[in-house]
């Protein structure tokens, strides 16, 4: 409980901070419309939340990170169990994974529009795309680093092929799938963004886009903010989901 | 529950078996050669050989985790090929233990995998919780118990499952002394308990004294034999370092495995 007060309390302090020197730097360091103190944007932020905007384009932006980051997530566990489990399926499947992994999601934004249009498919594809091979490596590794005493253990003690895959394997990969999981949503982040200012009628990164034209510079920052906030949120939410669902699972503690 | 079996024949039959390892630049390893064993129903048979003599090599083919190159192993006259659950393994470290159940989870592993009711499993692997010292402890997870409990959490799991005998390699040798010792009492009271027949791999003399019936000297590697076998008579009295009949099974032992260590020690060097 005092722990957790004064982990609170650090973050406070921390975030203080980092608006004082905002504020410090805009107000008398650069003073330039180009760089709003963070009053100004606050209360832009206040505006905008009011007329509904801000939940518009930020909900826009989450949902499709959200079922984006659900479907990649869902395709990958399974393929990455696989591709560590068999090593025919790592063969069979490596070329792809070790090949598309170094294509960034943001070059494929142009192939995803030209495929899906400017509407949700793309967006969702993108953000699957960029989920997807994180989360294959990950559990990948995951399944590699299971110890082979856990696996003969249940061996011996008469557990099935099957058996052994799903009730030992597997818990004993969920802390490298949540790991994964992480990384992809961080990654997540970056592609919608620049997925929604190429090409979208809506979101966050359409909002600074568009904002960018009528240069409304504590618009911009609005939404910089918010996409901070969201990205913050998110991260520790898994965090904290990792910790309760899965802190027995981790191989130390 | 035993397989029919001849009365007077051995539980465990090792014949001419040898082990040969292929290493990565291409040449072979052979790691035992013409090992032959018998053990009998009941006892507490401990291999003590030198570090790397081959005596976890001859418990991984007992327990079916690898093959023998050449010659077979029986158990109750059947060959072994592959694990089965009529051979319950201790390992020696604490990583078989499956982090994301409870001690209770754990233990009663082996019966849900093969299909026991709910209630039959927990009731029996409480039983074996308790036979362990491990009674109020059954909803904690490994990570939250100490090393001895957590060997406690692998013979308990073992126990549970009800196997023909025990394979322990060197399952206390991560423990401090104190707690080895107290846990080499605890299995000895647990083996009177259940009647075990019980293959046990140490390097350690005095482990081996503690707790044998009979301890068989391997040779240093490599093609590792069996150099010879030590009964083991002591009272459970006498099974204390400080007592005179011990410590002349001791200076038998020693004068045995002299030898051999100063052959490991020279290779180690």
């Amino acid at each position: 409980m005092r722990k957790s007060l004064e982990s609170v309390a650090g973050y406070l302090v921390g975030f203080a901070s980092l608006f004082l020197i905002w504020h410090v730097a805009s107000t008398w360091l650069v003073s330039s419309v180009l760089f709003p103190p963070p009053w100004k944007v606050f209360v832009k932020a206040i505006e905008l939340a009011e007329d509904g905007t801000l939940w518009e384009q930020a909900s826009a932006s989450l949902s499709r990170i959200g079922s984006g980051f659900v479907g990649g997530s869902l395709i990958g566990i399974p393929i990455g169990l696989a591709i560590g489990s068999f090593p025919i399926v790592r063969r069979l499947l490596e070329p792809y994974t070790e090949f598309l992994r170094f294509i960034p999601a943001t070059a494929m934004i142009t192939v995803a529009v030209i495929w899906f249009g400017i509407g949700e498919g793309s967006k969702i594809f993108l953000i699957i795309y960029t989920t997807v091979f994180i989360v294959i490596i990950n559990t990948a590794a995951g399944v590699a680093a299971v110890a082979p005493n856990k696996i003969r253990a249940a061996r011996s003690l008469g557990a099935s092929r099957a058996q052994i895959f799903l009730f030992v394997a597997f818990p004993a990969t969920v802390p490298y799938i949540l790991t994964g999981m992480r990384l992809a949503m961080a990654n997540s982040f970056v592609t919608i963004i620049a997925a929604e200012l190429v090409a979208a009628n809506n979101g966050l990164g359409r909002m600074i886009w568009d904002s960018r034209m009528y240069m409304l510079v504590d618009q911009i920052f609005v939404a910089l903010l918010v996409l901070g906030f969201l990205g913050f949120t998110a991260d520790r939410l898994f965090r904290w989901g990792i910790y309760a669902f899965a802190g027995r699972f981790s191989p130390v503690t | 529950m035993a397989p029919a079996q001849a009365p007077g024949q051995p539980l465990v039959q090792l014949s001419q078996v040898s082990k040969t390892y292929r290493s990565m630049s291409g040449s072979d390893y052979p790691a035992v050669r013409d090992f032959s064993l018998d053990i009998e129903p009941g006892e507490f048979f401990c291999l003590l050989g030198t570090s790397g003599c081959g005596k976890t090599t001859i418990l991984n083919m007992v327990a079916g985790f690898e093959q023998p190159s050449a010659g077979e192993i029986r158990l109750g006259g059947r060959v072994i090929d592959k694990p089965g659950a009529d051979r319950g393994v201790v390992f020696q470290g604490d990583d078989s233990l499956y982090a994301w159940l409870t001690a209770l989870g754990n233990v009663e592993f082996g019966l849900r995998m093969r299909g026991v009711p709910r209630r039959e499993r927990e009731d029996k692997a409480r039983h074996y919780l308790e036979l362990v010292g491990l009674t109020g402890q059954e909803h904690k997870h490994p990570t939250e118990l100490s090393g001895g409990m957590k060997q406690r959490i692998q013979i308990a799991r073992v126990l549970a499952n009800e196997p023909q005998m025990l394979l322990m390699d060197e399952p206390f040798a991560a423990l401090d002394a104190h707690t080895r010792a107290d846990m080499q009492h605890e299995l000895l009271r647990i083996c009177r308990a259940t009647a075990k027949t019980v293959l046990f791999i140490t390097h350690d003399i005095d482990e081996a004294i503690t707790l044998a019936n009979r301890i068989g000297v391997m040779r240093a590697g490599p093609a590792s034999q069996l150099k010879g076998i030590v009964d083991v008579t002591l009272s459970e009295a006498e099974r204390e370092r400080t007592d005179e009949r011990f410590t002349a099974v001791y200076r038998q032992v020693h004068e045995m495995i002299r030898d051999e260590l100063a052959i490991a020690l020279k290779r180690a060097n």
